[in-house]
């Protein structure tokens, strides 16, 4: 039988894609948790921390001058913002998505999946922006923190940056099928991400934590990140403070890029529409 | 014993273009059987209710309707597909509502209507979907300060913006005042006469009574009556029903003649002053119907 054929056609992904993000982006700005704990809290970290610091520039060793402490700070505040806008906001979100049933319902329209993920995608992209650009700004104009002026250094921030939180924001989507519930799923989720901000050396010069306990963080795709913003920001000298002496870009992009592969395959593997338990 | 009412001949159609097919299904939630082999026919343009008290099935058999849940067993076709295969463009013929909802609370009315209607190939107007759940006044609001009936009035108008040709609706109305009811029966009405198929299900008697066209009522998973509201359960279950009281406790017995029967009882029954303790004798109503159809243990 042929019926005929007035059917008008779905709309493309990437309208759908693009009304979703208007959507992720406004309900991200609105929930006051979301833009303080995730958006400014890297800015009010250091902010606090040169405060309370700001008067004891790091020496580095041999003699070759010291860098002040807003600088040694900033790159490993640029790294928790980026986990912090990917993973914890995705996997504390879409946790609570799936439990209070909006991934349910959204699944009962025609809006294709990939058009969720794209307004995730877009939405992170905005906040990791953002707040890069206040962290860089109130470095630099509160704290007299120099930024790089060569080209280079600004091509190792952007992709160090862009393969950092992709690898975040995969891995954000896997863990947020950890949490029981929506409820507790900020409580699982911030932890995790305290632990690492600890041990990948982000609060303190990596060379103060014990060996074992770093290379338990060097596991994990945070201290990368840390570590390759550290060579974006800090001169070559500081080179001498890192455990390895050297900036290790190689390695830095394919251990973000085995974590990128890893969350993604498990992410999509383990994604799921609805609760455990509904039915 | 299933009762069946053949569908008034108007809307009779061929099998190719029901609805809503159902033969036999199946589904068990670890041990708890929760549908038994399932049988439902569901015509275009009819509202039809499945009906049944908390429990016995009813957002189970919508959810696999919807291509939500699995089944373990039985035939299913909703518009012609298998909903455990079905694609995109399936579910843009579909409007769904589901038995609850808390999610959205930071955008807007208007945005959230919006937003979706932009999923759908041919949706309605935003405005005109607002104004029809009379939302119009809130459509700045967010979705966190509106009232329960309120929610639930976006939750239909989401489920009809994309202008869909068959609309589940799990216990819509649960926590409704009287009036917003009302309300809401008018809407899901204009619906009707638009052409849109309706499957709601209510535990709710009077809401089967006001709305569907036809009615299943389910318990434990499986379909124990169907047929328009008026005729549930069939012509025996509307049998009078007789009452008395005598030393051994109070009776209840059906006939299709009390008038004789409350001659038999004055001769063998009566106290001392003539009177028969307790006697009375009933019609069921339609309460009474379904209360038996979902209680059939207890004598009424
Ligand atoms: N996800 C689930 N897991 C386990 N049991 C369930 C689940 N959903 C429903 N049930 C059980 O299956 C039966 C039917 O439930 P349901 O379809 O929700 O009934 P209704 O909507 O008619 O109230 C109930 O006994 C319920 O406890
Ligand atoms: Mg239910």
């Amino acid at each position: 039988m042929t019926t005929l054929a007035v059917t008008p056609r779905l709309p493309a992904v990437l309208s759908v894609a693009r009304v979703r993000a208007g959507i992720e982006v406004r309900q991200f700005l609105r929930e006051r948790d979301a833009v303080v704990f995730v958006l400014i809290y890297p800015v009010m970290m250091l902010v606090i921390f040169a405060t309370v610091f700001g008067k004891s520039p790091i020496a580095l060793p041999g003699g070759a001058g010291t860098v002040g402490f807003a600088q040694y700070f900033l790159p490993g505040m640029i790294a928790t913002g980026a986990v912090l806008s990917s993973f914890q906001s995705l996997a504390v979100t879409i946790a609570v998505e799936r439990d209070d049933g909006t991934l349910k319902r959204l699944r009962a329209t025609p809006a294709p999946a990939a058009a969720y993920f794209l307004g995730k995608v877009a939405q992170v992209v905005t906040v990791t922006v953002t707040q890069i650009v206040l962290l860089l700004a109130v470095a630099h104009f509160v704290y007299d923190v120099a930024l790089p002026t060569s080209a280079d250094r600004w091509a190792t921030f952007a992709w160090v940056l862009l393969l950092g939180t992709a690898a975040g924001a995969v891995c954000g989507v896997g863990f947020s099928s950890v949490p029981r519930s929506g409820r507790s799923a900020a409580a699982v989720v911030t932890p995790v991400v305290l632990v690492l901000q600890f041990i990948s050396g982000v609060f303190f010069q990596v060379d103060q934590l014990p060996s074992w306990l770093r290379q338990v963080g060097e596991v994990f795709p945070l201290a990368w990140l840390a570590h390759g913003m550290r060579s974006v920001f800090l001169p070559d000298d500081a080179r001498a403070l890192e455990p390895s002496g050297s900036w290790q870009h190689g390695l830095t992009a394919v251990v973000l890029g085995a974590w990128l592969v890893a969350g993604l395959v498990l992410g999509l593997r383990t994604f799921r529409w609805r609760r455990r338990d509904d039915g | 014993m299933t009762t069946t009412i053949p569908v008034p001949a108007g809307t009779r159609a061929a099998e190719s273009t029901a609805a809503v097919r159902v033969r036999g299904l199946r589904k068990r939630y670890g041990t708890h059987q929760a549908l038994d082999g399932l049988d439902l026919d569901i015509e275009r343009g009819e509202v039809f209710a499945i009906l049944g008290p908390n429990g016995a099935g009813k957002t189970t058999t919508v959810e696999i309707l919807e291509g939500f849940r699995s089944r373990d067993g039985g035939q299913v076709r909703v518009l012609g597909e298998d909903p455990a295969l079905a694609g995109r463009a399936w579910r843009a013929r579909l409007g769904v509502v589901l038995q609850d909802s808390r999610d959205l609370s930071e955008v807007t009315v208007g945005e959230i209507v919006r937003a979706t209607a932009a999923y759908y190939p041919a949706p309605r107007d935003p405005h005109e979907v607002i104004d029809a759940v009379g939302l119009a006044a809130k459509a700045r609001t967010r979705v966190r300060a509106l009232s329960g009936g309120q929610r639930r009035r976006l939750d239909v108008a989401l489920g009809i913006v994309g202008r869909p040709e068959l609309l589940f609706l799990d216990e819509p109305t649960t926590g409704f005042d009287p009036e917003a009811r009302h309300q809401f029966w008018d809407l899901v009405r204009s619906l009707r006469d638009g052409g849109t198929t309706i499957v709601l299900t209510t535990h709710y008697l009077d809401e089967a009574a006001a709305l569907a066209d036809r009615a299943a009522v389910v318990r434990d998973g499986k379909v124990v009556a169907l047929g328009t509201p008026e005729t549930l359960g069939g012509e025996a279950a509307r049998t009078p029903v007789v009452r008395w009281t005598d030393s051994r406790g109070t009776h209840a017995e059906r006939t299709t003649e009390p008038t004789a029967m409350v001659a038999r009882l004055m001769a063998t029954a009566a106290g001392p002053d003539g009177e028969v303790p307790g006697l009375s004798v009933t019609r069921p109503s339609l309460e009474d119907v379904y209360l038996g159809l979902i209680n059939p243990e207890e004598k009424r």
